[in-house]
């Protein structure tokens, strides 16, 4: 893989890219249910960018990141994001409007950042890992940016397997990266999308919500 | 098998023993630490630095195992007699027990691996051990804490896997075996020959996502709240041990990245956490009114002072940081046994609530005070040494940064000395459950001050030469 007409090149920053773009649809999303079949769409795209460098690499362990990466991230995750979504009542079913035209122009703002960030840091590595390594880190920072902007726990959950999304991405870019993190981060990243779930029902049991803000009155020191 | 990997296995088995055997689990729980800490101790007998597949014991992260291995058992000994009064039901208490040997055996493997994917999904798999127990009592102040921890950590951890990714990518060019990619022994090898870049960029990820785990200023917010709110013997390991792996965590990707003598120089940016969070820490020690907070804020300021004697670097300055780690987990751990019985008894863990300890329970009280002043870096115990080693270093190698060190130890300890009066001295608050502080409180608070004291005054030689080699580790 060396550069821009190269095939492999090219899809792999074609699958990079879409996810971005997805990215990109989440953090303009105010519907919780459309933010989770984009959530889903990511994973999917994931699973295909995993399986495209396997493909490349000649590396047989990255189909099975990608196999990881379609059924918990394309499919079981989102399933049981939806099932929460459909209890919630409909009024916390979407986000207040407003914050979302400025989450978008942080958006790009946090994509140049990460161009800026990586490209020069990474002049002597080869092209694809240098457009690789900046759109994992934008993805990344995508997710951070929704944690930050959002208020529904749901959401913060959507962010953080967005930021997951990105890391996997740049590990399945590398070439010769050892099996076990991504194993190991697939399998971690159900565990923490059930703990998710579980403290979202214990807040909505308690609380009837999925709102976060709600908790701040019980801060620590009687505020 | 080795003595690494029978570390690593024993609790792991242990937390299958204590959810199948919920009836014994409290002693059994004693049991597995102790022998857990016998393990440490022979390892530490072992030569060193010993190798094996993805483990690796170099004499910093031994030195960190024989910790987590003594605060492990002081706070089996607590919970032995606590945890009863948490009133959890059957199924939380068995939880309870399995999830702390659980997160003790991912301690010892984050310790122990040289791997550094391996060390990454072990602090995670930790952290998602103590969030599930800080959640534990299920009231909406557990539920904030945990889901706080879980978010915030979530994300600093993630950071911290693109820090490890992009080693592994500067790394690719040199190493041809992909194993070979994490192992930190390896990657320290190859630096110098790696692009500097790519090097400055891991580290800044490292830094930022280990830093959050560590609590270090402006990534510290889950810490205070995630002491508070779950079961006292999780406050204790918390600070006694979750904060030390992330530390480690930092101190091999610094040691990496500062083998290349092209990159940026990685101590500044740890220098200038450490100052950041001591200061703050010390300013907002004043302000709580809830004890256990007033401990979590008291460790952002150790680890802060840590994080600055780790950045200064050289041997003096590892050396006072290693030193520092071992004082704050022994003290600190010491400081929540004591706060947490003592707001058992007292009926609540505000303050006020909290009042003339040394005169109403005298063990408990005294002991808490040799703790706090302890805490304050005043002699004879550990931090004492430590906080004095660190102020000579900087005074010969960064004057300048004297002033906000002692400006920030001086406005803490004087924090923490007008805390210690007001829970203490003075006049003492009723009890709410009136009862003897009990000696599986006692042995541990004692214990752990006994051995901060020697750490001070009368470091043993062995002790000495294995935090002597610690420091070497680190260059």
């Amino acid at each position: 893989m060396t550069g821009p007409g190269d095939i492999a090149y090219d899809v792999a920053h074609l699958l990079g890219g879409a996810m971005l773009l997805v990215g990109f649809v989440m953090l303009g999303q105010r519907r919780i249910g459309a933010l989770i079949a984009a959530l889903a769409a990511q994973g999917v795209l994931l699973a295909l960018a995993a399986f495209w460098q396997g493909h490349v690499q000649a590396a047989p362990q990255l189909y099975l990141t990608g196999l990881i990466a379609l059924l918990a991230k394309g499919i079981a995750i989102p399933l049981v994001l939806h099932r929460l979504a459909g209890e919630l009542p409909p009024p916390l079913r979407t986000e207040a409007p407003g914050r979302m035209g400025a989450g978008l122009v942080l958006g790009v703002g946090l994509v140049g950042l990460a161009m800026l960030v990586v490209v020069p840091a990474t002049t002597g590595a080869g092209a694809l890992a240098r457009v690789d390594l900046s759109m994992a880190l934008s993805i990344l920072l995508l997710g951070a940016l929704m944690m930050v902007t959002r208020r529904s726990a749901l959401a913060h959950v959507a962010g953080l397997l967005t930021i997951e999304n990105g890391l996997i991405l740049a590990a399945v870019g590398v070439a010769g990266m050892p099996l076990v993190v991504e194993l190991s981060a697939g399998g971690l990243v159900l565990v923490v999308a059930l703990i998710a779930g579980v403290f979202a029902r214990q807040m909505r049991e308690r609380f009837a919500s999925l709102d976060p803000g709600v908790l701040d009155r019980h801060r620590g020191e009687g505020r | 098998m080795s003595l690494a990997t029978a570390l690593i296995l024993l609790p792991l088995l242990g937390a299958a023993l204590l959810a199948a055997l919920p009836r014994v689990a409290p002693l059994l729980n004693i049991a597995i630490s102790a022998a857990c800490l016998v393990l440490a101790l022979l390892l530490l007998a072992g030569p060193l630095p010993y190798g094996e597949g993805w483990l690796r014991a170099d004499a910093l992260s031994v030195s960190l195992v024989v910790l987590a291995g003594i605060v492990g058992l002081g706070t089996a000994i607590f919970s032995w007699r606590d945890i009863e009064g948490e009133g959890f039901d059957t199924a939380r208490t068995r939880f309870y027990h399995a999830a702390f040997q659980g997160f003790m055996a991912t301690h010892f493997l984050a310790l122990l691996s040289d791997n550094l994917g391996i060390m990454w999904v072990a602090i995670e798999a930790g952290t998602l051990a103590c969030v599930l127990m800080v959640g534990l009592h299920r009231t909406p102040a557990a539920i904030e804490a945990a889901w706080k921890f879980f978010i915030l950590c979530g994300f600093g951890i993630a950071l911290a896997l693109f820090g490890i990714i992009v080693l592994a990518l500067a790394a690719a060019p040199h190493l041809p075996h992909g194993d070979l990619r994490l192992s930190a022994a390896a990657l320290r090898e190859i630096a110098p020959l790696a692009e500097p870049g790519l090097l400055n960029l891991a580290f800044v990820f490292l830094l930022v996502g280990f830093g959050t785990k560590a609590g270090l200023v402006p990534l510290h917010s889950w810490l205070p709240d995630a002491h508070a709110e779950g079961p006292t013997p999780i406050a204790a390991v918390l600070s006694g041990l979750l904060l030390n792996s992330a530390m480690l965590g930092i101190l091999r990707g610094e040691a990496i990245v500062a083998a290349h003598p092209g990159s940026w120089a990685p101590g500044g940016f740890l220098i200038g956490m450490g100052v950041a969070s001591l200061l703050l820490a010390g300013v907002t020690l004043w302000r709580r009114r809830d004890a256990k907070r007033l401990f979590g804020w008291s460790s952002i300021e150790h680890m802060g002072i840590a994080a600055i004697a780790f950045g200064l670097g050289g041997p003096a300055g590892n050396m006072a940081g290693i030193l520092h780690l071992w004082g704050h987990s022994l003290l600190k751990s010491a400081a929540f046994f004591a706060i947490g019985r003592a707001a058992r008894l007292k009926g609540g863990q505000r303050m006020d609530q909290i009042g003339g300890l040394a005169r109403s329970h005298p063990a408990l009280g005294w002991g808490l005070v040799l703790v706090m002043v302890g805490l304050a870096g005043l002699p004879p115990a550990s931090l004492f040494a430590s906080e004095w080693m660190l102020a000579v270093a900087l005074g010969r190698e960064a004057p300048w940064l004297l002033l906000p060190y002692v400006l920030g130890l001086l406005v803490a300890a004087l924090a923490l000395l007008h805390a210690m009066q007001r829970l203490c001295l003075g006049p003492p608050t009723p009890d709410a459950a009136p009862g003897p502080a009990g000696w599986a409180t006692l042995a541990p608070i004692w214990c752990n001050l006994a051995l901060a004291v020697i750490l001070a005054i009368a470091l043993p030689a062995p002790l000495r030469a294995l935090l002597r080699d610690a420091a070497q580790v680190l260059g």
